[in-house]
């Protein structure tokens, strides 16, 4: 299997603290991967060192091959790694569909001076995303809730808008920030059939950070284990599950 | 937006019809009501233009003043010695194109219109220059630092004029070719408007303001921010530009002390309570701002303040304090009107931060 993201031996300090520590890892095109750990043990900080808006101290970040260090996050972003946020951050002032359509930005043909001709290049283009936006919308049943400010949308859906709104970035790997966070049950059930879902529709790889064990034990194929800004294990989740280091650092001794 | 350019173009022949009728039967009593109707495009200018940088890009700059003083000097310096010296260089007694010109029999000039255009356009671009070299270093800033280095950069343009003799220094400067009329004033007004709605009306346009509500997560999506600052900063400052060269080609004077801090704080008020982002609320904000003051004027100076105030006391018996004196201090309460709009709406005329954008309730059930 072919490695589309690479972290090769990847540290990030701030100060006096290593907040990630010789990081290795590998995600394979169209592999659902995990990546759990106890609260700060680095997981968000590794989202924000793949998405460059932290730059690793030591190491290098491979996406396919290119070298992804000293790149901004727009440029990271437009060569195919999308993320969410563990606390939702869509644009607050926008309509779920603007929030969908924002992300089109990325792969505009039209500049500003189309959007002030508005010939008829502009408006395909215009068309043609707004179409696009709303395929995307009906896919994930919030085609309804197109003209409502996102900001007024229960909880879990603005949860499935940001996934909406990163999936319309077209990306070949999607990083989900806690996507179970603050769901109940039947709500993360729901999510794991969601994200399982996404992987094969799209045909995307996804990096997955969760607390929630039965989430990430039941969808990834692989797991990553962080503790203290330190891989403490790797494996499938029947070999973390029965691994007494990971069982340690959560449980304690 | 669809009709949006054919709106525009109607609205400037009108103009024009307009601006030919208006501009030749001058009186005396007419210039005074003609002034406030010019400083009221000026002001839509200044007003729009500002709310792109503020109101749509979530970008607060205090240094509209310095924009429009480098476009009021600019122009200035164009219509009365740029200009002529290039037209004297072309076609003067001694100049390049003479002995082509000569022979034929063509006389070089420019006509009003025309020199209006040139040195408004000239004032723009430089005003949209020096809004590029002061946005490149300092968009990084955000939210209170960046007003402060806005609000320095625009007292750094005063002062620098201040001690240029060149530009008159503080004795201001005279502005030959006084050619602002109507017509161009609300061309221009009209201009900004269309550019500020098609721009934000648009995929391109919605990055100013995702770059508003979230420059984390605008820039997740693949947004450059800096970009979308920097575009917003120097269109706000071109049409800054644009109105000062206006301004000083229609006063045919000015003064660095005319674009001080204070004139900056006049248009955000425009903005604020028009309501950001609501283009429609920020043009009724600058017509509202620039009539009250004449307004409140016009009011203490009628029989009905002094006879109000005789009935007001006979019924009350208590003497009460000038009420004459209090409408002539118009300022004072011109800044109270202001306090009870912020206080009762605070979200502006027009506006609620959210979107000014149409707003439907959620469907009630799945």
């Amino acid at each position: 299997m072919s490695s589309l993201l690479k972290v090769d031996r990847c540290t990030i300090r701030f100060g006096g603290l290593t907040a990630v520590s010789n990081l290795d890892m590998t995600i394979g095109s169209r592999e659902l991967v995990g990546l759990i750990g106890p609260n700060g043990a680095g997981k968000t900080t590794v989202f924000n060192m793949i998405t460059g808006v932290y730059q690793p101290t030591e190491g290098s970040i491979f996406l396919n091959d290119e070298r992804l260090n000293g790149l901004k996050p727009f440029n990271i972003t437009a060569r195919g790694i999308a993320r969410t946020f563990q606390n939702i951050r869509l644009f607050v002032s926008l309509t779920v569909f603007d929030n969908v359509r924002a992300a089109f930005n990325l792969h505009l043909k039209n500049g500003p001076i189309h959007a002030l001709t508005r010939g008829g290049k502009f408006k395909r283009e215009e068309s043609d995303i707004e179409e696009q936006a709303l395929d995307l919308l009906k896919i994930f049943n919030l085609e309804r809730f197109r003209d409502v400010m996102c900001k007024n949308l229960p909880y879990g859906d603005q949860r499935r808008l940001e996934i909406v709104r990163a999936l319309a970035t077209k990306p070949r790997l999607l990083l989900l920030d806690e996507p179970a966070a603050g769901m109940n049950p039947t709500e993360k059930s729901a999510l794991m059939t969601l994200i399982e879902f996404i992987q094969e529709k799209f045909d995307i790889s996804v990096l997955l950070v969760e607390h929630d064990m039965r989430v990430v034990m039941g969808i990834c194929k692989r797991i990553y284990v962080l503790d203290y800004g330190l891989t403490i294990a790797e494996g499938a989740p029947e070999e973390i599950r029965r691994d007494p280091k990971v069982i340690q650092a959560y449980l304690g001794e | 937006m669809r009709h949006a350019r054919a709106l525009l173009a109607v609205f400037l022949v009108l103009l024009f019809l307009f601006a030919l009728f208006i501009e030749h039967p001058f009186s005396t009593h007419f210039s005074y009501y003609y002034d406030i109707l010019i400083n009221i495009g000026i002001n839509i200018i200044l007003a729009v233009s500002l709310n792109l940088v503020n109101g749509y890009t979530g970008q607060f700059s205090l240094g509209h003043a310095g924009f429009m003083a480098v476009g009021a000097y600019a122009a200035g310096s164009w219509s009365t010695h740029l200009g002529p010296s290039i037209i004297n260089l072309l076609a003067g007694s001694s100049g390049i194109l003479t002995p082509l010109l000569q022979p034929l029999g063509i006389q070089l000039a420019v006509g009003d219109n025309v020199s209006l255009l040139i040195s408004t356009l000239f004032g723009g671009l430089l005003a949209a220059l020096a809004g590029l070299a002061v946005g490149i270093p300092s968009l990084r800033l955000r939210g209170d630092y960046l007003a402060i280095v806005t609000l320095g950069f625009g007292e750094i343009i005063r002062t620098l004029i201040l001690n240029i003799d060149f530009l008159g220094a503080a004795r201001g400067m005279s502005v030959t070719g006084t050619y602002t009329n109507v017509f161009w004033t609300f061309g221009f007004a009209a201009v900004a408007i269309y550019v500020v709605l098609g721009l934000v009306n648009s995929t391109y346009g919605r990055g100013f303001l995702t770059v508003r509500d979230d420059e984390v997560a605008a820039e997740a999506m693949g947004i450059n921010t800096t970009k979308y600052k920097v575009i917003a900063f120097v269109v706000g400052a071109f049409f800054a530009g644009t109105a000062g060269s206006l301004y000083a080609q229609f006063t045919g004077y000015v003064t660095p002390e005319g674009f001080n801090f204070f004139k900056s704080v006049d248009v955000v008020v425009m903005v604020i309570l028009g309501g950001m982002g609501s283009t429609a609320g920020v043009v009724v904000a600058a017509i509202l701002l620039t009539i009250l003051p004449e307004l409140l004027r016009t009011l203490a100076h009628t029989d009905f303040v002094p006879a109000l105030q005789t009935s007001l006391e006979s019924v009350i018996k208590i003497h009460l304090p000038p009420l004459q004196g209090l409408l002539e201090n118009r300022l004072i309460l011109y800044s109270l009107l202001l306090i009870i709009l912020m206080l009762t709406r605070p979200q502006g005329l027009f506006g609620d931060l959210a979107g000014s954008r149409k707003r439907v309730a959620p469907p009630a059930s799945k």
